[in-house]
């Protein structure tokens, strides 16, 4: 009988020890993802502004010039022909790849293992006085009569205030994260709009109103709905729903803002219902009698008593509900269009920060900006997630201390 | 529990002694380079080639850190690359083994036919914005891109675009399929997808790339032959140091039995 009791007490102290491991376990292991996710982040700065291994190299006798990523692009995709609109030397621009040197030069003059490679583009761009090079740092042309343009480092307020997402432009991508923040917010809120009026209604509509029969047949449906894969309720959206908002609004396009939160609301549905539906239900029944006693109508009883009661576990039904909207990646990607533009109306596409990882970290080579941008990009994220939980904490806090 | 340990141990050491050769790459040319492995291991008994996607870059990556033995990309390899290979002493081959095309297709109710390679240039910089402006109804127009990392997007910018950027704000969509899908909903909709893709729910344009010459529409006949300019090589690249282990399975592939397989997949036989 005793050592039966020493024995159970020894279980007993056990699980206790793992439960405290494993409780210490997580723990390390969110403080360890963050390390790794911020770490990978913050290296984005210390990429500079142009392809890394990479140089711009102008003829000396154009000066003054002072190019950012912004009139890089330009020049490269022929917007700018001269160069006195950038303050340099009144010439047309040509611009010189480390490709065209191969087709006008051939591989003999070249080397085979380009041994006079470097001379060449020396070469090039010393003859011609509009010219722009973009070649490999190992081959950089030499000599007085060529300048290698300066480089900056990638700035926070470049990144951050940034209008333009085009990360794999050469020979500056521009990595412009504001059109990414706002067509976030802007699904996500549209959808939190839509998904939480219709989820408490149907939260009331299964904790007080709907007989036990109904109960027993809605509940298991709806959190059903929960378990679907994602890509699936995109393929829906992008079939079903797109050419529906289409005709609907009479629209050039269906792939827009609006689809992508129709879609986050249906998904977010479930996880608002049962939250708020359990929190509403563990309404003590002595309030319900008390306040049916006092004369109240049922209706009456469900806005004065038990909504206000269960008010924090509707706050965190519409948290989580958030938290699904703002994170979600294969539905928003398949619906939304993904045009990386600052939207004017929840009729334009748009493109958000999950879409952007998962369509774009697969192929950036690891390491380099692209790819660093993008967990920066999941930094921004962070971030907005917790802004949201902080406040939604507060707020709950704060109507805690009424009761 | 040992003899389990000994027939594990048996196993491993026979798939290891098996001459096993990898191919790694290109989600384009994968399932040709699947359809091409199949044949060749029933044909020859012992012989082992696996097949894994990832895209052209990943494979190139693998044959770089010597994981795969060939690598399958639908784009010319990258004079930053091919430097990494040189940088590490070893040199690389490359073989075409057939020929992909892109259409560049539009909405079933839209009138217009035929484009220009300049034209194509204007819309997918954003620099022409309705379809009046090439001959079409009043109507917006609207492009669609695949996403930045496929080597559709980069073919397709290098080939017709001449290395300008895409407008910023594209719209972009994950997968071929969705882009069927959505030209086919969406009027004033134009897009590009290889032509083993093409169905009757899109109408593939006629391009010239000539000035407006001669228009070619992307026909069998005029891929096969090379006629319609939006054409590109796939190709394997392999280290020379390894040309013995990979010979068999390229011949194989280049071979008449091989060429055919090509074509049922969908793209063009290199002869």
């Amino acid at each position: 009988m005793i050592k039966n009791k020493t024995f159970k007490s020894i279980i007993e102290k056990l699980i206790e020890k793992v439960f405290s491991i494993s409780g210490l376990l997580t723990s390390i292991l969110i403080v360890f993802i963050c390390y790794f996710l911020f770490k990978e982040g913050i290296g984005f700065f210390k990429n500079s502004t142009i392809e890394n291994g990479y140089g711009l190299y102008v003829n000396s006798k154009n000066k003054n010039l002072n190019l950012s990523s912004q009139d890089l692009k330009q020049i490269f995709d022929g917007n700018i022909s001269n160069w006195k609109e950038l303050n340099g030397i009144n010439k047309s621009i040509e611009i010189i790849r480390i490709d065209d040197v191969f087709s006008i030069y051939s591989e003999e003059e070249i080397g085979e293992n380009y041994e006079n490679l470097s001379s060449k583009t020396s070469e090039l761009i010393a003859n011609k006085e509009g010219s722009i090079g973009f070649f490999p740092i190992e081959y950089e042309p030499k000599g007085s009569r060529v300048t290698k343009l300066p480089t900056n480092h990638l700035k926070l307020s470049d990144f951050l205030r940034g209008k333009e997402w085009l990360p794999t432009a050469t020979p500056a991508p521009l990595f412009g994260v504001l059109p990414l923040i706002y067509g976030t917010l802007l699904v996500s809120f549209l959808a939190i709009l839509i998904a939480v009026p219709l989820g408490l209604g149907v939260a009331i509509y299964l904790s007080e109103l709907a007989s036990a029969s109904q109960r027993k047949i809605m509940k298991p449906i709806i959190e059903l709905l929960a378990g679907i894969p994602s890509v699936v309720y995109g393929f829906f959206g992008l079939v079903v729903l797109s050419p529906f908002v289409q005709k609907i609004f009479n629209l050039p396009i269906g792939e827009t803002a609006l689809t992508g939160s129709l879609i986050l609301a249906i998904m977010a549905l479930p996880t608002i219902i049962s939250v708020a539906e359990d929190a509403m239900r563990n309404t003590p029944r002595s309030m319900r009698e008390a306040s049916l006693a006092l004369g109240a109508t049922h209706w009456q009883t469900i806005y004065k008593v038990i909504i206000p009661y269960s008010k924090s576990g509707i706050i965190t039904a519409i948290v989580l509900g958030m938290g699904r909207a703002i994170g979600e990646t294969m539905a928003v990607l398949m619906v939304t269009g993904n045009a990386a533009i600052i939207p004017h109306s929840i009729f334009d596409s748009v493109r958000t920060i999950p879409a952007t990882i998962a369509a774009e970290l697969g192929e950036a080579p690891s390491g380099e900006a692209h790819y660093q941008a993008l967990f920066l990009l999941g930094c921004v994220l962070f971030t907005i997630t917790m802004i949201i939980s902080i406040v939604s904490e507060l707020i709950s806090k704060k109507s805690y201390k009424k009761y | 529990m040992k003899k389990v340990l000994i027939v594990t141990w048996a196993l491993l050491g026979v798939t290891l002694c098996v001459n096993a050769q990898k191919i790694k790459g290109s989600d384009t040319v994968l399932p040709l380079s699947e359809k091409e492995a199949q044949a060749f291991m029933k044909n020859n008994k012992g012989n082992k080639v696996m097949v894994t996607g990832g895209g052209s870059g990943v494979g190139i990556a693998a044959l770089i850190e010597g994981t795969t033995d060939i690598a399958q990309t639908s784009r010319k390899i990258k004079f930053s690359e091919r430097q990494k290979i040189q940088n590490k002493g070893k040199t690389v081959k490359e073989v075409i083994i057939g020929y992909d095309a892109l259409a560049v297709i539009i909405n079933n109710g839209n009138g217009i036919n035929q484009l220009t390679k300049e034209q194509l240039e204007g819309i997918f910089t954003g620099k022409i914005k309705n379809w009046k402006e090439v001959g079409g109804a009043d109507l917006k127009i609207i492009p669609l891109a695949r996403e930045t990392s496929s080597g559709t997007y980069e073919f397709f910018k290098e080939k017709v675009m001449e290395n300008k950027n895409y407008f910023s704000g594209i719209r972009s969509l994950p997968a071929t399929g969705a882009i069927i899908q959505s030209v086919s909903q969406t009027k004033g909709a134009i897009a590009y997808v290889g032509i083993a893709y093409l169905n009757n729910s899109v109408k593939a344009l006629s391009i010239s790339f000539n000035n407006g010459k001669s228009y070619i529409k992307p026909t069998e006949e005029n891929t096969k032959n090379k006629l319609y300019p939006i054409i590109r090589p796939l190709y394997y690249y392999y280290l020379t140091s390894s040309e013995s282990k990979v010979k068999n399975f390229i011949n194989f592939v280049l071979s008449f039995e091989g060429q055919k397989i090509v074509q049922t997949v969908g793209y063009i036989s290199t002869k």
